[in-house]
């Protein structure tokens, strides 16, 4: 059986409402979390990212300023002087499967749809602690392997040429996002 | 948390046309293995902060409900733009996010039906003004007498039949754009309490 020490992790919580940051920041260092960064707003968490150098950053999606998706995409630039591979949870009230396939394409760790839990929160940071996913850079993605699973009923072009996949089986983020809790 | 010396170099394998590149696992060193059964319960130590945390919660989904009405109010008088659409969107889709944490999830469902209006209506100046004021009443009133109505079940009521109105209407007008019509039909990932 595994646990986290919390206290050997930095967050950073992106949230422009005041209130989703204190239940956060409550879970957090319920946790056992010390180092919780808060930013109200995609920009600020951008600089706070490049200062703080954060393990994990908790973002929601609708933020005044840039949003979350967009705080991923800058995030997620492969070339730049920071981390490009910090674990993102997308953390938001948007609940349409339209929105976890935008997530996944911005390069999104983990999605938890609010409203928020505990075990929730602890399980998709027990994810992306425990199991992190290697990183795929193509002409148009740069972000944590997109692939959960294999099937060989799939019939559609394929993306990626000139290896074999290698699959970590794990729920897609759709199915994470259907589960409660 | 600090590192003291620079993580080692991904790993990185080249094909044709992407890489797979594996990072250092810079957080395992978090990772710790305990004995089956340890009484440390990190997740029952956060729900039970929640639970002290949540005296407040009312007071919290009054401001929420009070900046919603700011918002609304920004639009009549200055009519739908970027900036009051959107912070009339961000203030109705932090109460649908955060109502059913502060225990009013009859509010949240009237704020998903106000949100869905805003992302999907065709043109917002003719969205009737009744029907996204009535939104705005009844979340207002849900929050307000909360434990009269809430008891009554009148709240679940106002927000199904709010939905409802808004789906016939966003239904109507949509009825050109199947893209969005696919949208407002899908079901929500949020699974039912």
């Amino acid at each position: 059986m595994f646990r986290i020490d919390f206290n050997k992790l930095r967050f950073l919580v992106c949230d422009d409402n005041p209130h989703m940051r204190r239940i956060l920041r409550t879970l957090l260092h319920s946790f056992g979390a010390r180092e919780v960064y808060e930013a109200e707003d995609g920009a600020t968490a951008l600089e706070m990212y490049s200062h703080y150098v954060p393990d994990i950053v908790i973002a929601d999606w609708a933020m005044p300023i840039f949003d979350g998706l967009e705080l991923a995409q800058m995030i997620r630039q492969p070339d730049s002087k920071g981390n490009p591979y910090a674990p993102i949870i997308m953390l938001t009230g948007h609940s349409e499967k339209r929105r976890i396939t935008m997530a996944r394409d911005a390069g999104v760790t983990e999605f938890l749809a609010k409203p928020i839990s505990a075990k929730g929160l602890y399980l998709r940071i027990m994810s992306v602690v425990a199991h992190p996913r290697p990183f795929i850079k193509t002409k148009n993605y740069f972000g944590p392997d997109r692939r959960r699973n294999t099937t060989v009923a799939y019939i559609g072009p394929e993306r990626r040429n000139g290896g074999e996949a290698e699959v970590l089986q794990q729920p897609s983020l759709l199915d994470k996002a259907r589960v409660t809790g | 948390m600090a590192k003291n010396k620079a993580p080692a170099p991904p790993k990185v394998q080249a094909f044709a046309d992407h890489q797979v590149i594996t990072p250092p696992n810079t957080l395992k060193h978090a990772i710790r293995r305990v004995i089956d059964r340890e009484l440390d319960d990190p997740v029952a130590r956060a729900e039970q902060a929640l639970a002290n945390l949540s005296g407040e919660f009312k007071t919290w989904m009054r401001s929420e409900c009070d900046r919603l009405a700011a918002a609304h109010a920004a639009i009549l008088k200055k009519g739908f733009d970027t900036h009051t659409r959107g912070e009339l969107f961000r203030a109705a889709h932090d109460i649908k996010g955060d109502a059913s944490t502060f225990g009013f999830p009859a509010a949240g469902v009237a704020a998903e039906s106000l949100c869905r209006i805003l992302e999907h209506a065709p043109d917002l100046d003719a969205v009737p003004p009744d029907l996204i004021q009535h939104h705005i009443d009844a979340i207002q009133a849900i929050v307000r007498e909360h434990n009269t109505i809430e008891k009554a079940g009148v709240a679940n009521e106002l927000s199904a039949r709010l939905r409802a109105v808004a789906d016939d209407y966003l239904t109507l007008v949509n009825r050109d754009r199947p893209d969005h019509l696919e949208m407002i039909s899908a079901p929500s990932i949020v699974p039912k309490e």
